[in-house]
């Protein structure tokens, strides 16, 4: 509420600032973390943090002072032509309806203008089909909502993950202040070392999507079953977010990204955190877990990924009652199956990919003991493994 | 005289209606035969490619990288035995990826094949693949899934890695049905 | 031989001649405009604050695409297409359109088309909700079922837009004056012509796109799946072979117009009649080329891409043409200013615009940062609602007079241009701002940095939407109340065969051709 107030009294107050390139209002800085960031009242593109992107600024300004100047020079004519020739200060109609060299002048000449654009600009589009080796390659795929990154590693594992939105959805509704990052946070972010050409691999697993970061210069479709690839070398640290930019169905505009440019040894030790993850993650899974902790993490992920649609107490909502359910209160297996594999034709996601086994083990075995199911039942991550791997 | 002129018109006109519809479908073709030339979209062949004797050419390396994934509703684990492989024009290179059907019931899938950069896509030449076949997988059945290429030596000079990917469609509805 | 119209409902629905048929088009697509302008207001009140406070994301989608398909479709085809049923006979002389039972059955299609489409809002899974490019797999393994209604309401539409064209190039062809050469007819037949032809080329391949759709729905066939072989992209390539000249089939009879409003009050003839003709081929003609410039992001190969980008920096020239020539219809002539010149100069003015960011929009690795933001949204709502609605109202402002005998207010008429004038460019001006600043098009909700541009955007456009209301009860207020003329002459400037009948126009017209010199 209290934002909404002050952007309506800004809105008020201040017409002059939809004249100003940009506000320098408290406000504004507070929005902005940093200079390729969007801002409040910004009128324009930025120039990113892409040598290349860089370039495509100046093409963008190129083309638009040209388009100003060619503005200024036919909207001229045509408001003299408007108030010079009115009938009310009793000028009388010519006759004359052709004149060769005007009609050939304003064929060649704005023929020389474009031909003064497109140079440039194929120029600049050569290199955004810049083959070079890249020193980073990572995987990004789309899906109906979320972005996962996979970086691709020639010795040991690739690293993947899923990056998903974190805007809680009392914001979204205006049960609660929006924070600045509104809808353009995410769980786990995309880090890049600074300086260092990073190769994007791109395609989706359902629907089309598109993967833009403005700050990047970087936006290119990912389509299902096929790959295209775009790269970037950013010369400047910090935090660039972006969205989804083609329709893909339902929350098209709830699927942010982040990409945090870093260092070489901040990458460097995040990578290998996440490698480390990953293998605690594998050795964990070999261990037993006790109710108590299946049931508090189970709490955690059920408010983060289920409580959305089936209620914080299992009442329901969008999707099924979860609350003496047939699922919960039956058969372990369809339960697994449900949660991991999702149920075709419904809301029901599949939920294999984007939580690991703990976290599947936990919220299983927490909407089976919670909301009065009291199954008594545990799962454990190794059970998830073995179903996931086709066990029974 | 007017009529008669009309009629005429109009079906000169009907039979261009006629024409575009067709061509709308006959855009299929000539867009795959567009996609063979230009590698749009990283298209490869879906046949073998018979190879024939050449020299190896040593002196430059190819990076080849390797992907996989799933399309939506596909569960199998899919991956490639190795990540990347430095390979030399000319040379025949073997390789495989692992898939395993984790579900209880058999699946079918469709490996599909795409590379990057496309304009590299006519100069990978694959003599054998798991892709020009659909794939079938009892419950549980794991299988290694060989692939051999080659990569051309008159790939351009500039393209140092060449990037495979396949997803795996599942396609179990349409195949088992039509048994 | 001569009778008046046939009485009650009939009279309407066997209707035969052509100004019933064009009158009945032009209500028809002006009930198309303010449903499909409903849908725009409940998609500018969402997005009037950062937030989900009206609707949810899917009926957003809804809102954008049929407010997408029923613009496009519904409201600015069938308008240009009545005033083509109505004018080009009274232009060239003809005493009705060359196939007039053909055409009562092109009209009676259309609410039958949309009425399908607009009843799939009540269906389960809702309407149509992947955009009115409908992109595969969306809008096909992704789709709700009331897709194949959606595929059997773009087949009957097509139908209509085909059979409509089919009758207007008969018309031209073979139904002119004797003395009305092809090089002497009014710019808006050409244009007409043109567009004709335009729509005969490419809605086959638009039935045909949605045809593959369905064959991909329903008979499992694998047109755009990868997973059979298809491509996805294939279905983009397809749709804008046909786009890119629809966007050309909705602006050309746009030219046509103003090209005969600028005349009549500058008081001059039209400056560049030949380079009007041929510039307007021109532009046709490269529509066919072009299309992919929709694609840049698609991942085309780089020779693609440059050449789409030059060819599309070519439309450019004969735009320009036109446009000067416009301008210099009025340069030396003795101008005066009432509603339909005001539309008209509003449309050189905010088309230029338009085209100016057109072809921003063509420089290709710009686009990169363009393509899919409201940079778009601004883009082509300066070329179709300042096109192509300005210029229809003009139309309907400029010809009122000669269909009715009445005149309208013309004080109501310039409030109407003021309040639109200003409703329009408040709305859309900023969202070039947000569309460079960042934001992505057809998301139901949005950073915070957007907010402020975006309130404004929804206050144009309510202002806008509310325009029109007063649009309405003024041509509603002529037909009724407003001040009987019988000057065949509405318009001092104004020149052409129309003009040379009485108004109100009787219900037959030049049931002898005319002597055309």
């Amino acid at each position: 509420m209290h934002l909404k107030g002050k952007r309506l009294k800004k809105l008020i107050s201040s017409p002059m600032a939809l004249f100003a390139l940009s506000s320098t209002s408290a406000l504004a800085e507070n929005l902005v973390e940093n200079s390729a960031q969007a801002e409040r009242w910004q009128m324009n593109l930025k120039p990113g943090v892409t040598e290349l992107g860089q370039e495509i600024y100046d093409i963008h300004m190129l083309v638009f002072w040209i388009c100003c100047v060619a503005a200024v020079f036919v909207f001229g004519y045509m408001f003299y032509a408007m108030f010079a020739y009115r009938k009310s200060k009793g000028h009388e109609p010519a006759n004359f309806h052709e004149h060769a060299v005007a009609e050939i002048s304003w064929t060649i000449i704005p023929a020389i203008i474009l031909l003064g654009m497109a140079w440039p600009a194929s120029m600049t589009m050569i290199k955004v089909y810049d083959t070079t080796e890249s020193d980073l390659d990572i995987l990004v795929t789309g899906y109906q909502w979320k972005w996962k990154y996979e970086y691709i590693l020639e010795h040991g594992e690739n690293v993947a993950f899923f990056s998903n939105l974190t805007t809680p959805s009392q914001q979204i509704h205006g049960e609660e202040a929006k924070n600045n990052n509104y809808l353009l946070e995410v769980d786990n972010p995309m880090y890049l070392p600074v300086n260092k050409k990073a190769r994007f691999l791109i395609t989706a697993n359902d629907v089309i999507h598109a993967w833009w970061v403005p700050a990047l210069s970087v936006k290119k479709d990912a389509i299902p079953g096929f790959i295209n690839e775009i790269s970037a070398k950013p010369f400047k640290t910090g935090t660039y977010r972006g969205q989804c930019a083609e329709l893909c169905g339902k929350d098209h505009g709830f699927m942010p990204i982040v990409v945090k440019v870093v260092e070489q040894d901040e990458f460097d030790s995040w990578l290998s955190e996440k490698q480390t993850q990953a293998a605690e993650l594998a050795e964990l899974m070999q261990q037993e877990m006790s109710m108590d902790e299946l049931l508090a993490q189970g709490e955690k992920t059920y408010a983060g990924k289920c409580a959305a649609c089936h209620g914080s107490n299992g009442e329901g909502g969008v999707g099924a009652v979860i609350k003496g359910s047939k699922v919960a209160t039956g058969a372990l297996s369809w339960h697994l199956d449900v949660v991991v594999n999702g149920v075709a034709g419904t809301m029901m996601q599949a939920f294999g990919a984007q939580l690991n086994a703990i976290e599947l083990a936990a919220v299983i075995t927490y909407q089976r003991n919670a909301f009065g199911n009291n199954m008594g039942d545990k799962v454990q991550p190794i059970d998830v493994h073995n179903f996931k791997q086709g066990g029974k | 005289m007017a009529d008669q002129a009309t009629s005429t018109l109009v079906k000169k006109l009907m039979l261009a209606v006629v024409a575009m519809f067709g061509f709308g479908f006959a855009l299929v073709p000539i867009y795959d035969v567009f996609c063979d030339l230009t590698g749009l979209n990283g298209k490869t062949s879906g046949s073998a490619y018979q190879a024939v004797d050449v020299v190896v050419d040593t002196s430059r390396t190819i990076t080849v990288q390797f992907l996989a994934s799933n399309n939506d509703k596909m569960n199998w684990a899919f991956k490639p035995a190795k990540t990347i492989l430095r390979v030399h024009p000319g040379q025949a290179v073997n390789t495989h990826f692992f898939a395993k059907n984790p579900r209880d019931y058999t699946m079918v899938a469709q490996a599909i094949p795409s590379i990057s950069p496309g304009r590299a896509a006519e100069f990978f030449h694959k003599t054998e693949c798991f892709c020009f076949n659909k794939q079938t997988l009892l419950a549980g059945e794991s299988i290694e899934m060989p692939l051999q290429f080659i990569v051309d030596q008159d790939l351009p000079k500039d393209v140092k890695t060449i990037t495979l990917s396949y997803t795996l469609f599942d396609v179990s509805e349409k195949s088992l049905a039509s048994r | 031989m001569s009778h008046g119209p046939a009485k009650g409902l009939s009279r309407w629905f066997l209707a035969t001649n052509h100004k019933d048929i064009g009158t009945l088009y032009l209500w028809f697509s002006f009930s198309m405009f303010l449903l499909g302008g409903s849908f725009a207001m409940i998609i500018r009140a969402e997005l009037f604050q950062p937030g989900l406070q009206l609707i949810e994301p899917n009926f957003f989608n809804q809102m954008t695409t049929m407010h997408g398909l029923i613009m496009v479709f519904g409201a600015i085809m069938p308008a240009f297409v009545g005033l083509a049923n109505y004018m080009i006979p009274l232009m060239i002389g003809a005493p009705d359109m060359a196939l007039p039972r053909m055409n009562n059955f092109s009209f009676w299609l259309l609410p039958i088309a949309f009425a399908i489409l607009a009843s799939t809002l009540f269906m389960d899974g809702g309407a149509p909700n992947f955009g009115w490019t409908f992109y595969a797999p969306l809008s096909t393994t992704y789709a709700p079922p009331s897709v194949t209604y959606f595929i059997f309401g773009i087949h009957i539409m097509g139908l209509s837009s085909i059979m409509g064209s089919i009758n207007i190039i008969a018309t031209i062809m073979n139904l002119r004056a004797p003395g009305m050469t092809l090089m002497k007819m009014p710019l808006f037949v050409w244009t007409w012509l043109i567009t004709a032809f335009l729509l005969v080329a490419v809605m086959p391949v638009l039935a045909g796109a949605v045809t593959m759709m369905l064959m991909d729905i329903h008979f499992g066939t694998s047109f755009f799946s990868a997973a059979g072989g298809g491509d996805p992209v294939l279905f983009q390539h397809i749709f804008w072979f046909f786009g890119h000249p629809e966007v050309y089939i909705i602006i050309l009879p746009a030219f046509g117009v103003v090209s005969e409003i600028i005349p009549t009050f500058s008081r001059k003839p039209l400056f560049g009649y030949a380079s009007m003709v041929y510039a307007t081929a021109a532009i046709a003609f490269l529509s066919f080329i072009v299309w992919a410039h929709h694609m840049f992001t698609v991942g085309m190969p780089l020779v693609g891409e440059l050449y789409f980008m030059w060819a599309t920096m070519l439309i450019a020239i004969p735009t320009a043409a036109k446009v000067f020539n416009w301008i210099t219809t009025m340069f030396k002539g003795s101008i005066t200013f009432e509603t339909p010149m005001l539309f008209s100069i509003a449309f050189v003015f905010l088309f230029t615009i338009g085209g100016f960011t057109g072809l921003m929009l063509a420089i290709a690795p710009a686009d990169m940062q363009y393509h899919d933001t409201y940079f778009v949204v601004a883009h082509f709502h300066y070329t179709m609602v300042a096109g192509a609605i300005f210029s229809m109202s003009a139309a309907i402002y400029y010809w009122l007079p000669k269909w009715t005998g009445r005149m309208y207010n013309e004080s109501m008429g310039k409030v109407h241009f003021w309040i639109s004038f200003l409703g329009f460019n408040l709305t859309f001006f900023p969202q070039h701002f947000i569309g460079l600043a960042g934001m992505p098009r057809r998301i139901p909700d949005y950073a915070l940095q957007f907010a402020d541009f975006n309130m404004i955007s929804s206050i144009g456009a309510f202002i806008y939407g509310a325009s029109q209301l007063l649009f309405l009860y003024n041509v509603i207020a002529t037909i009724k109340y407003g001040e009987k003329t019988t000057v065949k002459k509405t318009w001092e400037g104004a020149n052409g065969l129309e003009w040379t009948q009485p108004s109100p126009l009787p219900y037959h017209t030049f049931t002898t051709p005319p002597e055309f010199k």
